[in-house]
């Protein structure tokens, strides 16, 4: 490793995986935490105040859902305190009034609220909650109300594809500042729904353009993010901005990982804050070093001059599908296995009538498989 | 019904500011001024922090161009035209009101 280690920027700091949502798509891993493993209020502090002397200087403040966590105004406080900017990451539902009232005056920075549907049936469907969509409505104009920005996260898939411009609508009529139309990564949840849940390769097209089109005509007015969806794609993302480069995931028991996934990836060996201070984890993690920078990569990776900016890709994807996670991501057109991607999405679209596996603490999907 | 809220256009009589919930703050780990705004970080270069620094919502853009002319100075017009494209798109990002 010759590169130097720059501090991190981000945290995501997943604080609970308890959430009143079940979306078959969840970034958590399958095997949820429950709540007697979280960490107590006095280690996220003790956490966040080691990650502000690293250089943190974003925390997203996730979950699961992060508000049913009744310390959440505290830890906000510490963080506003440290000049550490904060994001919360909410599904918008079950929230007190006031309670984010609350939260900006301990000094919230901004908020982001999950919508599953642009209508309420398909909120509802897709989270498997009754009423959300109203109730996420209501919390975004809590938000709007206490001058907190606000970002719309809109994650698409077959289901809910053909809704994308009534989410560029939704979010404008609610006063956000960010819409992100986020095709479903197939990891965690959605990679074991991920027969449910790919879309056909027209929609996906059809999408693209009218995401094009809405950037172009709302410029300044609504800042719309899009997650391109990699089965699709010519090339990789750069995951996470590079395994370990600027960013890192706390789980909610203090397990430090490099990327939401990174534990379906076998042999490696994940630390927990508390047996290891967060810098010499970032520093000196035999599973942060694993994919950091460029020194790990074979061919096609090694001599490729995009491999400064897709980092490789995704380790977690290329442990899914090549079943290596030292293999190039096969989202790129260089990966010998590429068209595993296309045969995937045919046999996923072939499927019909496919049941939504929702996301629930405790169940055994895995057991199974 | 979508073109409800209208792009904010800059004039020389705007007084920007940083947007509240943008934040220009030093940061001390890597000896640089950092703008933190909604789950992004800018690093911006000496004469957008010159810029950002008299976006305090008294001057006007009349005004922050006088200053840099002197501070840097540089033509009025060649500051003029840097200034007014800084501030159009920083208010395109949502991150100055104008």
């Amino acid at each position: 490793m010759s590169e130097p280690t720059l501090p991190p920027i981000g945290m995501l700091a997943e604080l609970t995986h308890r959430c009143p949502l079940q979306c078959p798509y969840c970034s958590n891993p399958v095997e949820l935490l429950k709540a007697n493993l979280e960490m107590t209020t006095e280690s996220w502090r003790a956490l966040f105040d080691q990650a502000a002397d690293l250089g943190v200087l974003q925390v997203h403040l996730s979950g699961g859902e992060p508000t049913l966590r009744p310390d959440l105004e505290a830890l906000v406080r510490q963080l506003a305190g440290r000049g550490v900017y904060t994001n919360l990451i909410t599904a918008g539902v079950g929230m007190p009034e006031g309670r984010i009232d609350d939260l900006a005056a301990a000094g919230l920075d901004h908020v982001q609220i999950s919508f599953q549907g642009a209508f309420a049936p398909t909120t509802e469907r897709i989270s498997n909650h009754r009423g959300a969509h109203e109730k996420k409505i209501a919390t975004a104009g809590q938000v709007r109300a206490a001058g907190l920005p606000l970002t719309i996260n809109a994650p698409v898939h077959r289901h809910n594809m053909d809704e994308v411009p009534a989410f560029i609508d939704l979010a404008l009529e609610l006063g956000a500042e960010r819409l992100e139309i986020a095709n479903v990564q197939y990891a965690g949840w959605a990679l074991l729904n991920r027969n449910a849940l790919m879309p056909d390769r027209a929609s996906v097209e059809r999408q693209v353009e009218v995401v094009r089109q809405a950037q172009e005509q709302l410029y300044g007015i609504l800042t719309i993010d899009f997650v391109t969806p990699d089965y699709f794609a010519m090339y990789p993302k750069p995951c996470m901005g590079g395994w370990a480069r600027d960013a890192f995931v706390v789980a909610p028991d203090g397990t430090v990982l490099p990327c939401h996934a990174a534990g379906t990836i076998p042999n490696l060996v994940f630390e927990r804050f508390g047996e290891r201070d967060l810098a010499e984890i970032w520093q000196h993690s035999p599973a942060f070093s694993a994919f950091r920078g460029t020194s790990w990569m074979g061919e096609p990776c090694r001599s490729c001059d995009r491999k400064e900016i897709d980092w490789g890709g995704c380790r977690c994807q290329a442990m899914a599908i090549a079943g290596n996670a030292r293999e190039t991501d096969p989202a790129c057109i260089k990966s010998p296995i590429h068209a595993r991607m296309a045969a995937l999405i045919e046999e996923a679209t072939a499927t019909e009538d496919c049941k939504f596996l929702y996301r629930r603490i405790g169940t055994s999907y895995l057991a199974g498989r | 019904m979508r073109l409800q809220r209208e792009r904010k256009l800059l004039s020389s009589a705007s007084t920007p500011a940083l947007k509240p919930h943008v934040r220009l703050q030093y940061d001390g780990v890597r000896r640089s001024w950092a703008v933190l705004s909604p789950e992004k970080v800018f690093w911006p270069d000496e004469v957008s922090l010159a810029i950002l620094r008299l976006c305090d919502g008294r001057h006007s853009v009349a005004q922050i161009v006088k200053e840099l002319a002197v501070q840097y100075e540089a033509p009025h017009d060649e500051i003029t035209a840097d200034v007014e494209a800084f501030l159009q798109e920083w208010s395109d990002r949502f991150l100055v009101t104008l």
